[in-house]
């Protein structure tokens, strides 16, 4: 893994506080669509650890360079490497579990499952339980002491049921199934707090306000354990306000170790939040740098400072 | 195995199945046209097939024809036949469209209650002409409707004779006929949606109806016309089926529409010029199977090769399009 | 006309939706004795008005289908609801959980159905097969309790040969494939004479207690409420088998498939593998009840499985409401019931299944009694339609 990015087209990168290991390369990607070129070799790098923005005018190749990331796409050629693996050619579930996650731009949730079970279906891809597992709930995991069952009531037939129910646990142990759909619960449960919308975690996602269904989306991406998050325009529709407190989410995030791509149409969002920045035009890449160095550049203000500013 | 009958009188079999391919293809524009506009398999569309027959056959016997009548006679029924068996035909798939579709289409339904309702829709066709007007009009019909659910003959309106005979290759006069319709009827379509106005609005909707809405092209009328196009279409068919087979059974569309759907697919649904290519090559299979196995397994063939082609050229042959295929 | 259907429903569903709403709210022990109170009440069913004792309740007695001329046996028609209810459980778990619809649905039951006659009759040019090669008795079959997890495997395992080349394909595809399967599977039976005795048939198929004979105690010919009590056992254990895989990873895994198949798999949810997996376990409980129905009639031929019975289980998953199994379990017994009870419309009843079916999807595409989920994904299609009209 090389601590620097590979391109030379990119103007200088400003000198980083210690060295960074690479965690997702692109190298030399092109995607076709028929006769029309979406992306043409495109490279950069994803430090670990980081938050990367990759901005450019609509139609720049921006969410297609993500769906070659994701897997969505197979970039016809060009490589895309995670952590040192290949991503390319392997199936979508597969690069989840590899550590990658995103959202979606038109926001793509369970609309019929509740809020909580949005992000239990993240959880699940590091689950084990397998269709016999979850049919016939083999009691086989010892649980520790925590994971027993608890004695709530006070008195009569349920304390006695319930004390049963324990002790039962306790002699034969709990099935795996039982023990990852609680730790599926808790762990979403803290995951919907940590973006903030506990309060409707019952709700179905269908019935959550605009920007809840946008934190929903970045809380069900973390519950797959990733070690990079991209997030494809998640501030899209936001105001001012809501702006702010999606970028401190977006530190958060970053804090709790996981490293960022961020998708983004507003300039001012990026430039608050990110540590680089790379700008694609055309399918092409013309900038890369820290985002005071990019927003100088004139290839990306003549291509994208200028004309849209405004509109965002 | 009997590869002796196959290779022994191969050109003879590929007449033939060529000739049975022919009317799977005109079918098969039923399913390619809408297929290739809305998206939508119309799995009632067999049964838009049915009705043509029946209507065939209601013409022919209200006129009273009777078993090889004199060349001009033939050739009046047959053409009054195609205008009936169309008008029949295309009278139900718009009103197919009008009933069931419509509504689904303006709840934005997803494709699966499209399938169901059509399937709901087969049903009650099917039950219709089985059942109810067996009921109804037993009395009134008798040589229609004498008894519930059977097969109904027609009268020969034309004896099979041989016209045509290449190196021991004999081909008949039905044959031909089916031939020339075949051919005329898919020329004619294909001129009217490539060269027509009405055609560019097909066209164009099922490139992009969005863009084709905002370029003032009436869906609806889009819609009701391709409905019609593949009602006339199978109309014809029935004609050429009741010319050919001189059957009908209220029950007779499911397996020629499951034929039809399979002739569309491997030609690539969507695609006109598909639906031919389809509808030939699946009765070529055919008949050389049925040569090589026994008839009796001619409908297993038929779906073994839907399945195989499904599987390693879902586009069909010459892949999906009504224009071009959409995303 | 149709509004005010319309109307009428809204109205009936906000009175349905208050009772689900009550149900939800009760303390859980309260619902499990109410569940526990209702399986009573259904292994009880044989004797809806008519005690033992022939005491007759005047007005229950009326719902009996043998309180009308010509009638047909009480219990042999909960049999039947019972088997199609099983169906109803099964298909449920590939249309209501994962959306795939299959049309092929009788070809599972049929070979469940032939699993059972071709290794348990005597008759069975297989049993012969083995009679022949390994020197045993003219009366020697395969036990009934083999023959019964015999079909399960057969029927799991062909779920599995017809998913595993046909789930990668688009929906509606899938669903025509699935339909020339049923008929190619009863064409089978029919052309095979060597293996299946082809359009005559199978005879003398075994039960729970061996070949059908005058000697048999419990599951003879003329007594059917055995037969009835042994299909509900199996329907509540498969309902309650099927419960438990949606209400854990599994059933996520089908809804986040059903919903948005993309977005499940960027997720970590391998789409395929559970999309084989509600196949093989819908074709599995199509099977049992297949080899439920042979094991009672001991008689089966190619005929007893045409199509038409398909869609008409298709119609049993989407008019109950499909995704929610007490919905699919009205469906089924609705369409099996009425029919017999109301001898006027039997002849009818292809008909007004296609009718429902028809209606159904244009009025209430939901079902009956939809499953919460289910409902509002529909509600907001319709919702995004009025928003955007210029969308096909």
């Amino acid at each position: 893994m090389s601590d620097e990015t590979t391109t030379t087209a990119a103007p200088k990168i400003p000198a980083q506080p210690g060295p960074r290991r690479s965690l997702l390369e692109i190298d030399n990607v092109t995607l076709r669509f028929g006769g029309v070129v979406a992306l043409d070799g495109i490279s950069f790098e994803i430090h670990e650890g980081e938050i990367l923005g990759l901005i450019g005018p609509n139609g720049a190749g921006k969410t297609t360079c993500f769906n070659v990331m994701t897997g969505v796409y197979k970039p016809t050629s060009g490589a895309v490497r995670f952590g040192g693996e290949q991503v390319t050619g392997r199936k979508p579930h597969q690069i989840s579990r590899m550590g990658i996650s995103r959202t979606f731009q038109n926001i793509r949730l369970f609309p019929e499952m509740s809020a909580l079970e949005n992000v239990i279906v993240g959880t699940d891809s590091r689950h084990k339980t397998s269709v016999p597992g979850a049919l016939f709930r083999v009691p086989r995991k010892r649980p520790k002491p925590e994971e027993l069952p608890e004695v709530t009531a006070t008195s009569g037939l349920a304390r006695t049921w319930q004390q049963l129910r324990r002790s039962f646990a306790g002699t034969f142990g709990l099935s795996r199934h039982v023990l990852e759909e609680r730790a599926a619960e808790a762990k979403a449960m803290e995951l919907l707090r940590f973006v903030g919308i506990a309060d409707r975690a019952n709700d179905a996602a269908r019935n959550l306000p605009y920007g809840y269904q946008r934190r929903l989306e970045i809380a069900r991406a973390l519950g797959t354990e990733p070690k990079l998050i991209c997030l494809d325009e998640p501030a899209a529709g936001f105001n001012p306000a809501e702006k702010e407190e999606l970028l401190e989410l977006i530190r958060k995030i970053r804090d709790m170790g996981v490293t960022v791509l961020l998708i983004e149409h507003d300039m001012r969002l990026v430039m608050g939040v990110t540590d680089r920045i790379v700008v694609l035009e055309f399918g092409r890449k013309i900038a890369e740098g820290a985002p005071a160095e990019v927003s100088r550049d004139p290839r990306v203000v003549a291509a994208y400072l200028g004309e849209s500013t405004d509109a965002a | 195995m009997n590869f002796d009958d196959l290779f022994g009188h191969f050109g003879q079999h590929t007449v033939d199945g060529l000739s049975k391919g022919a009317i799977y293809a005109l079918i098969a524009l039923g399913y390619t046209l809408v297929y290739g506009v809305l998206r939508l398999i119309n799995f009632a569309h067999s049964e838009v097939f049915m009705v043509g027959t029946f209507a065939v056959l209601g013409l022919w016997t209200a006129f009273g024809v009777e078993n090889n009548p004199p060349i001009g006679q033939a050739i009046l029924f047959l053409v009054l036949g195609l205008i009936v068996a169309a008008i029949a035909s295309g009278g139900t798939a718009l009103a197919i469209e009008r009933i069931a579709y419509r509504p689904l289409r303006r709840k934005n339904a997803p494709p699966l209650i499209f399938l169901i309702t059509a399937i709901g829709v087969s049903l009650v066709l099917v039950e219709v002409f089985g059942l109810l007007l067996p009921r109804l009009l037993g009395g009134a019909v008798p040589s229609m409707f004498s008894r519930e659910r059977i097969i109904l003959g027609m009268p020969t309106i034309l004896e099979q004779k041989t016209v045509i005979e290449i190196a021991g290759i004999e081909i008949n006069n039905i044959q031909l006929i089916v031939f020339v319709s075949v051919l005329a009827m898919m020329a004619a379509l294909d001129w009217f949606i490539n060269r027509t106005r009405y055609g560019r609005g097909v066209r164009a909707v099922a490139q992009n109806p969005e863009t084709a809405a905002l370029m003032g092209v009436n869906q609806e009328r889009v819609i009701m016309l391709i409905f019609v196009l593949g009602g006339i279409m199978a109309g014809a068919a029935a004609l050429l089926w009741s010319m050919r087979f001189g059957i009908t059974q209220s029950s007779i569309g499911f397996v020629l529409g499951l034929k039809a759907f399979t002739a569309a697919v491997l030609g690539g649904i969507g695609n006109l010029r598909g639906a031919l290519v389809g509808g030939l090559f699946l009765g070529l299979v055919e008949v050389y199977g049925a040569t090589l196995f026994s008839s009796e397994w001619e409908d297993v063939i038929a779906f073994v090769v839907l399945v195989v082609v499904l599987m390693f050229r879902p586009t069909g042959l010459l892949g999906e399009s009504l224009g071009r295929a959409r995303a | 006309m149709i509004d005010k259907i319309r109307s009428l429903d809204r109205r009936r569903v906000g009175a349905l939706g208050g009772i689900g709403e009550r149900w939800r709210a009760l303390p859980k022990w309260q619902r499990r004795l109410a569940g526990v109170a209702l399986i009573v009440f259904v292994y009880c069913l044989p004797w809806l008005g008519k005690l033992p004792g022939n005491l007759v309740v005047p007005g229950l007695n009326n719902l009996r289908t043998d309180s009308i001329d010509g009638g047909s046996n009480w219990a042999g028609v909960l049999f039947t609801c019972a088997v199609y209810v099983l169906v109803a459980v099964g298909l449920n778990v590939v249309i209501g959980l994962a959306g795939l619809l299959d049309l092929g649905y009788i070809g599972f039951f049929a070979i469940g159905a032939y699993s059972v006659g071709l290794f348990g009759s005597v008759n069975s040019p297989v049993v012969k097969w083995f009679q022949r090669e390994f020197d045993l008795p003219q009366t020697w079959a395969v036990t009934w309790a083999i023959c019964a997890m015999l079909a399960l495997v057969l029927t799991l395992i062909s779920g599995v040969l017809l998913g595993w080349p046909t789930l990668r394909l688009r929906g509606d595809y899938l669903a025509i494939v699935t339909l020339g399967f049923g008929e190619i599977i009863r064409i089978v039976a029919r052309n095979s004479e060597s293996l299946t005795n082809g359009p005559q048939g199978i005879s003398a198929i075994p039960g729970p207690e061996g070949p059908p004979s005058t000697d048999n105690q419990l599951f003879g010919l003329v007594d059917v409420k055995p037969w009835y009590w042994l299909a509900i056992t199996v329907v509540v254990v498969m309902v309650f088998a099927v419960r438990r895989l949606e209400h854990s990873r599994v059933g996520r895994a089908w809804l986040a498939v059903r919903e948005d198949e993309d977005a499940a798999a960027v997720m970590g949810v391998y789409p395929f593998k559970f999309k084989l997996w509600a196949f093989a376990i819908g074709a599995a409980l199509g099977g049992l009840a297949g080899m439920l129905f042979a094991s009672r009639y001991a008689f089966i031929d190619p005929t007893q499985f045409n199509v038409n019975l398909s869609i008409l289980f298709v119609a049993m998953v989407v008019v109950g409401g499909s995704g929610n199994m007490v919905g699919v379990s009205l469906g089924a017994v609705l369409l099996a019931y009425l029919p017999e009870r109301f001898r006027e419309i039997a002849d009818y009843r292809w008909l007004a299944f296609g009718l429902a079916m028809v209606l159904v999807m244009i009025l209430r595409p939901q079902g009956l009694i939809p499953s919460r989920r289910r409902t509002r994904e529909l509600k907001d299609r319709a919702a995004e339609a009025e928003e955007a009209p210029a969308h096909v």
